[in-house]
């Protein structure tokens, strides 16, 4: 029993994060808690600031609007965040539709299916140039052009305000990772997560890797939602210091012979260490 | 030797460059083809002091907070099977009208500036009936008092009864003896509030809220009210040139030889 909770730290805490902050967003809105109100768009914590989603309002700007002040500076201190523990910690400790994919992707283990039928082959820097393409859409279009077909918008505004159709297509993005393309949505599409990439790459806190410890056993290779970062593992002692990475940390639950773990990067030293 | 493999790697390079803004091309355009579907019909009613559509949908960064203030759980936020822009508020005034709070608790949580609080406040002060959510629009084939029956639900509803939403009261030609009483609608004062829509009895509305810019239809700068003295005014100042000159309009009057064909 511990040693089943204790491979599954990191999984359990951020499966907790994210619940509740869905549930403060849904106790807002059902019996007016003001712990977190609104969504992940945009958010007022305990009445008195704003933290909105940085890339929305990016859209926003490219659409032809400037934000207004409590939008950006929300979207500031957001950034800021991410820029300091790894942009896509968003990904692995908040956005929900994280929980939907990962789902998917055990699932696909589970089933065998990552061998059987990843017959298709799409480069995952694709995303880059989804990202690119939604700030010119917004230009375009003049509105935001990621936030009016964004899966991750629908499944958080379903949750809290209620679904309509929206778990369809939350439902697809489950199947196309499931059926068509191991980590499909996150790992190769959603300009959200690319987003989040570029705004961690020089974060603060990272994985390290400890070949001395490592027994080449492979388990992080196969739960690592992006396994390109993990070039380094099975090599030479290094940090993983790809923006690629979601700090998820299911690697270090995963690893038997602890040669993986959390380390703040040290500014100084991080030259020796490499 | 060199220079040749450098130009097919050049080439090469190209090839991929073009390949990959053909990808954005069509990747682009489907997509945008498939925003545009879930982008808002004009027929959707926004909360008070929204700005102008297509300003709106650009700045309304889809927090859910006006939904969330709103005491009377009229407005929501759009899913896919609402055809207009997901994720942006509306309300449907049949079901849910907005009843005007005096302290427009909607507006006043909007963080992104989408619902715009000063076109809501006169000499600083706020005043919810100066919103302009639609217009009401009243059908005058289903509304049964334009059929000589007595019904004013829409008037005794709104909450600017008397300015908004008036009665007129007709001759009933067809009993000789009776008033059809009609309500007839203020376009300028009227708030968009849907509380008629809410009120009418008819089995489907006879008396609608349309948003300003369908309802309203517009005449034209080049027509000028001669007897309001501030309009005829527009004469000396209007920038619009006349497509016909003065004396060949008089040339052409008294030239009947032109009115012929040759
Ligand atoms: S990649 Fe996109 S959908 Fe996936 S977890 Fe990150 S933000 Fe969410
Ligand atoms: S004015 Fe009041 S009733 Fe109307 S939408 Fe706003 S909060 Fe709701
Ligand atoms: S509060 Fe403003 S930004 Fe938020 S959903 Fe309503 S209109 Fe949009
Ligand atoms: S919408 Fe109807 S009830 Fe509201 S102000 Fe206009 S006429 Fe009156």
């Amino acid at each position: 029993m511990i040693n089943i909770i204790g491979r599954n730290r990191f999984l359990i805490i951020r499966r907790s994060v994210q619940l509740l902050i869905i549930l403060a967003f849904v106790a807002s809105s059902r019996w007016g808690w003001s712990v977190l109100k609104g969504n992940l768009s945009s958010a007022k914590v305990l009445d008195s600031f704003y933290l909105a989603d940085p890339f929305a309002v990016l859209q926003m700007f490219f659409s032809g609007f400037v934000a207004s002040s409590d939008l950006i500076i929300g979207a500031l201190i957001v950034l800021l965040f991410y820029a300091l523990v790894g942009g896509r910690a968003f990904c692995s400790w908040v956005c929900p539709l994280n929980v939907v994919t990962e789902t998917a992707a055990w699932l696909r283990r589970k089933l065998g299916l990552d061998t059987t039928t990843d017959n298709i082959r799409i480069k995952r820097n694709i995303r880059y140039y989804v990202l690119i393409l939604s700030l010119l859409l917004s230009f375009v279009l003049a509105y935001a052009a990621f936030e009016v077909v964004s899966p991750i918008g629908m499944l958080q505004r379903g949750l809290i305000f209620g679904f309509g159709m929206g778990w369809a297509v939350a439902l697809s993005v489950f199947l196309f990772d499931l059926v068509v393309l191991k980590n499909g949505w996150c790992g190769h599409f959603c300009p959200l997560g690319a987003f989040y990439s570029l705004a961690g790459k020089l974060a603060l806190v990272e994985i390290k890797h400890n070949v001395d410890n490592c027994t080449d056993c492979m388990n992080c290779f196969r739960v690592c939602p992006e396994p390109q970062i993990l070039k380094n593992v099975t090599k030479k002692t290094s940090l993983i210091d790809s923006g690629e990475c979601t700090n998820c940390g299911r690697c270090i639950d995963l690893c038997e012979d602890d040669a993986l773990k959390f380390v703040l990067k040290n500014l100084k030293n991080n030259k020796n260490e490499n | 030797m060199k220079k040749v493999q450098e130009d097919s790697s050049r080439r090469a390079a190209l090839k991929t460059m073009l390949r990959g803004a053909g990808l954005m091309g069509l990747g682009g355009a489907a997509w945008g083809g498939v925003a545009d579907g879930l982008q808002a019909s004009e027929l959707t009613i926004r909360p008070p002091a929204a700005l102008k559509e297509a300003e709106f949908v650009k700045a309304c960064i889809r927090c859910g907070s006006c939904v969330e203030a709103c005491p009377y759980d009229t407005l929501a936020l759009a899913t896919p099977d609402d055809r207009t822009a997901i994720g942006t508020p509306y309300f449907k005034p049949r079901t849910t009208p907005c009843y005007l709070c005096t302290d427009a608790p909607c507006v006043k949580e909007c963080p992104s500036g989408a619902l715009d609080i000063g076109k809501i406040t006169e000499n600083d002060l706020l005043n919810i009936n100066k919103s302009k959510m639609g217009v009401a629009v009243v059908d005058q084939n289903s509304c049964i008092a334009f059929w000589g029956i007595q019904c004013d639900a829409c008037y005794r509803a709104c909450p600017l009864l008397g300015e908004a939403i008036n009665l007129k009261f007709e001759r009933n030609d067809r009993t000789g003896k009776h008033a059809i009483i009609e309500p007839v609608v203020n376009r300028e004062l009227c708030t968009g509030c849907g509380l008629c829509e809410h009120a009418c009895i008819t089995e489907k509305p006879s008396i609608v809220i349309l948003p300003v810019d369908i309802a309203n239809g517009k005449a034209g700068s080049h027509y000028i009210k001669s007897w309001d003295k501030n309009d005829e005014k527009r004469i000396n100042t209007t920038k619009e040139k006349s497509a016909v000159e003065a004396n060949t309009a008089e040339d052409y009057l008294n030239d009947p030889e032109s009115l012929f064909d040759d």
